[in-house]
């Protein structure tokens, strides 16, 4: 039989299932284009404005660290800076998980076994994936550079812009492709997926951050460390910069490895099976897993052990640039305006105004790991063996509570040793932030990331059935409002709605208490309601 | 009243559809119950309802003299539930799956697990993703049975069982059973609810059609009849009670409903008969009467 018989079909299929999902990673995309391009437009208007931000941003590592490094100074590259590398990173996680859905995820729940006893080659399930992935890039490499287009900006760069997010997106997808041959579970092949994704930005950071700058003080070269990241390869076209075309190569020659070797493993295992397999487990269940919380904390703990190691990670960068901020910046209004802004205050002290803009970020982080937890609650619900364990003498509320106490733990502990190792690092780089201070500053972060936890819950209790989409759609306008709401120009009644508006700037302004109780009590009455809601109905079949 | 599980009127809607519409269902405490229906019946709603995870929208249930929705938890203590789909952790090994619903359901009998574990032959050390359906089965059936408790609630547990193991199954609901437990055992395999069931609901639509001993359904209902006599027998049709008459020479078939067989015999003892066997309905007729009929309605 040929092994590509019915590929056609299972594209057709694949395409499918993702009617609603992809369009809305394509559209949520452009949409942010969009408003990037109106957001840098309307701060940046003049020639001379985008000189003294970039030339700025170019002598702080910190900055070049989460941005890229800077391209130019017209409107273009202004945009390339503040908006190129997460539409990287959302091209990559999109086709990272659109690969795994089509392929582990299929082969796991033992539907890719009833394809495969079709009519149905061996290679078809893997190209099919594979063809969705490099038509959805398509599209959003096509989506952007209309968007960008349609903002007035030069052809040759938006169409770079577009290529470049699209060729990368393609690439990780076939890391994807080989990750899901490799592992058996398709937990483990996202993981793996995702983490790559996040080391190629890091990479691309740490390369960026060590960069050389030119003569003119605004672009900067990066260092060997981008040139190991597909990420740090699509920001290397430089769209808006002079763009060097050429670079658009890297990622096609990795795909096509990774196509090559994913195609290779399928040929040399059997179906189900991964090349890293399983170990025999324990034959009893040890005490400490014999309890709702036992369990919950077995099934969370591997990742919360992977969000805390990123965060410290993460935190001792971030606080090891803390004391070179001050040398850089200064003098420089833009960058200054910039992180004020990321920080929601205008202290005084650059390096606090830092610190506090950061600790911003690690709040959204943690409750993005929360928002990850707790919607364990709904995939042990729905086909899963929620139902075998209520059947037990445990009740849904004690039940929930487990996982909802996991969640509220790790976010903490990514926000405690976040603030410690960036105040570690800080104090070796010569700062004088203070450990105390810094892991303070990360904990008031807390209070944010429970109300979002508090509302997964409620809409876990009260709409079940729209619990994923809701979850993740509160956490990314609370980001919206609350984080990028100055960035974006949007009115302070609508930045009010994110729980991330109310938390005290520390250490750019002292604690105040008020906010951090505010957010508490309205997390916890969330939480209450939600598990209220949720003794009262049905449980999903 | 000494009922285990007694649920009257029961209705269930989901958006327009009517999962259970007015069921009844009885058992009695240390009765082992068969619970039959063709699927989407309303068997797994009915037991969901049992277990306190769905609320019924009309109608009385009462569970070992608890209310399932109000009092879960601690009825749940004393009884073990077996889901028609058995769904595990698949990063937990076997062995921590039963070891977890057991202590979750107030802790199991070692001894017993042992012993369930050797007589389903199930490797605990294996990750639960890699057990198949009749494995994953044998998790949920080994957790509950080294549990002691008074009722067990068995959703069609053996639909991936080999015939092996579904001896060792029936050994076991057997063991529970002397011991003095009630189980309530919704089935597709006639033979196995035959063997073990003294009782039998049998559902459609979300309605109770049959409930009984078997003995009394089949009362109810036909006995077939063949018989080889020196030539034909006459006047058969005439007989109350006499139905689809086939006579091909000396052999003559017939069903006769089992109220009116003494009448039959003694008709029959007017001829020279040679060989007669006769076969009381079996639970499989017993189904398709209900079944087969409306199907083709």
């Amino acid at each position: 039989m040929n092994a590509y018989a019915g590929t056609g079909r299972l594209i057709r299929l694949a395409a499918r299932r993702d009617r609603v999902q992809l369009p809305i990673w394509i559209i949520g995309a452009a949409v942010l284009m969009a408003a990037g391009a109106a957001a840098v437009a309307d701060e940046f208007p003049t020639e001379e404005s985008r000189v003294t931000a970039l030339r700025g941003a170019g002598g702080s590592p910190a900055v070049l660290l989460m941005r890229g490094a800077p391209v130019g100074t017209d409107l273009g590259a202004m945009l390339n800076f503040r908006n190129f590398a997460s539409m990287l990173v959302l091209a990559a996680l999109m086709s990272t998980f659109a690969v795994v859905r089509h392929t582990r995820r299929n082969e796991e729940t033992g539907r890719a076994e009833l394809i495969g006893a079709g009519s149905v080659g061996r290679h078809a399930g893997l190209t099919a994936a594979l063809v969705l992935a490099f038509a959805a890039n398509l599209l959003l490499g096509a989506a952007l550079t209309g968007t960008l287009l349609a903002a007035g900006l030069p052809a040759s760069g938006s169409l770079a812009f577009g290529a470049a997010c699209a060729v990368t997106g393609m690439a990780f997808a076939g890391l994807a492709a080989v990750a899901a041959q490799l592992f058996q579970g398709a937990r483990a092949a996202n993981a793996f997926a995702a983490t790559s994704v996040g080391v190629a930005y890091l990479l691309r950071g740490v390369g960026d951050a060590l960069g050389e700058r030119a003569a003119d003080g605004i672009q900067v070269t990066s260092a060997w460390p981008t040139w190991l990241s597909p990420i740090g390869w699509g920001m290397e076209v430089r769209p808006f910069g002079a763009e060097r075309w050429w670079a658009l190569a890297l990622p096609v020659a990795l795909l096509a490895v990774c196509v090559y070797g994913a195609f290779v493993l399928v040929d040399r295992r059997d179906l189900g099976a991964g090349l890293i397999p399983d170990r025999p487990g324990p034959a009893a269940g040890s005490r400490a897993l014999l309890s709702p919380l036992g369990l919950a904390w077995r099934l969370h703990r591997a990742s919360i052990f992977g969000w805390v190691a990123g965060s410290v990670v993460f935190g001792v960068g971030i606080g090891s640039l803390g004391a070179s901020v001050n040398d850089a910046m200064t003098e420089n209004t833009g960058v200054n305006k910039l992180l004020n802004q990321l920080a929601g205050s205008g202290g005084a002290d650059l390096v606090d105004v830092y610190f506090a803009a950061m600790m911003n970020v690690f709040g959204v982080l943690a409750a993005g790991f929360v928002v990850q937890a707790l919607l364990r609650l709904h995939t042990e619900e729905a086909g899963g063996p929620a139902e075998a364990v209520l059947g037990t003498a445990v009740g849904r509320v004690r039940w929930a509570l487990s996982h909802l106490a996991c969640a509220a733990g790790g976010a903490a502990a990514m926000l405690a040793l976040a603030g410690a190792g960036a105040g570690l690092a800080d104090a070796a780089a010569g700062g004088d932030e203070g450990v105390a201070t810094l892991t303070g500053a990360g904990l008031a972060q807390l209070p944010a990331a429970l109300t979002v936890a508090g509302f997964v819950v409620l809409v876990f209790g009260g709409l079940p059935r729209l619990v994923v989409t809701l979850a993740w759609a509160a956490l990314a306008l609370s980001i919206a409002c609350g984080l990028l709401g100055d960035v974006l120009g949007l009115p302070q009644a609508v930045r009010d709605l994110s729980p991330f508006s109310h938390v005290p700037s520390i250490p750019a302004v002292d604690l105040t208490p008020g906010p951090i109780a505010a957010l508490t009590a309205v997390a916890a009455a969330l939480a209450a309601a939600g598990l209220m809601l949720f003794r009262r109905r049905d449980l999903a079949p | 009243m000494n009922d285990a599980i007694s649920a009257t009127g029961l209705v269930k809607r989901f958006g327009r559809t009517r999962a259970l519409d007015g069921l009844n269902l009885a058992v009695a405490a240390g009765e082992v119950h068969g619970f039959l229906g063709p699927n989407g019946a309303g068997k797994t709603t009915t037991i969901r309802v049992l277990l306190g995870l769905l609320r019924a929208d009309a109608g009385q249930v009462r569970v070992l003299g608890g209310d399932p929705w109000q009092d879960a938890v601690r009825l749940h203590h004393r009884l073990a539930y077996v889901p028609g789909e058995v769904n595990l952790w698949p990063n937990l090994s076997g062995g921590e799956a039963i070891d977890l619903f057991g202590d979750l359901r107030g802790g199991l009998d070692k001894t017993r697990r042992a012993e369930l574990l050797e007589r389903f032959q199930l490797d605990p050390t294996k990750r639960c993703r890699t057990y198949s359906k009749g494995n994953k089965q044998k998790v949920a059936l080994i957790a509950a049975f080294a549990s002691r408790v008074e009722l067990f609630i068995l959703d069609e547990p053996t639909s991936g069982l080999d015939p092996l193991m579904e001896a060792a199954f029936q050994q076991t609901v057997r063991e529970v059973s002397a011991d003095g437990a009630t189980v309530l055992l919704s089935s597709h395999i006639f033979s196995e609810v035959e063997a073990l069931c003294s009782k039998v609901s049998i559902i459609r639509d979300g309605v109770t059609v049959e409930s009984g001993t078997l003995a009394s359904l089949r009362h109810l209902t036909r006995t077939s009849v063949a018989v080889e006599a020196a030539g034909p027998i006459s006047g058969l049709a005439g007989l109350p009670g006499v139905h689809d008459v086939v006579a091909n020479g000396t052999q003559t078939r017939f069903d006769v409903d089992s109220r009116d067989l003494p009448g039959v015999l003694r008709h029959l003892a007017g001829f020279e008969v040679h060989a007669l066997t006769s076969h009381p309905p079996t639970l499989e007729e017993l189904f398709m009467r209900h079944y087969g009929v409306e199907a083709s309605r």
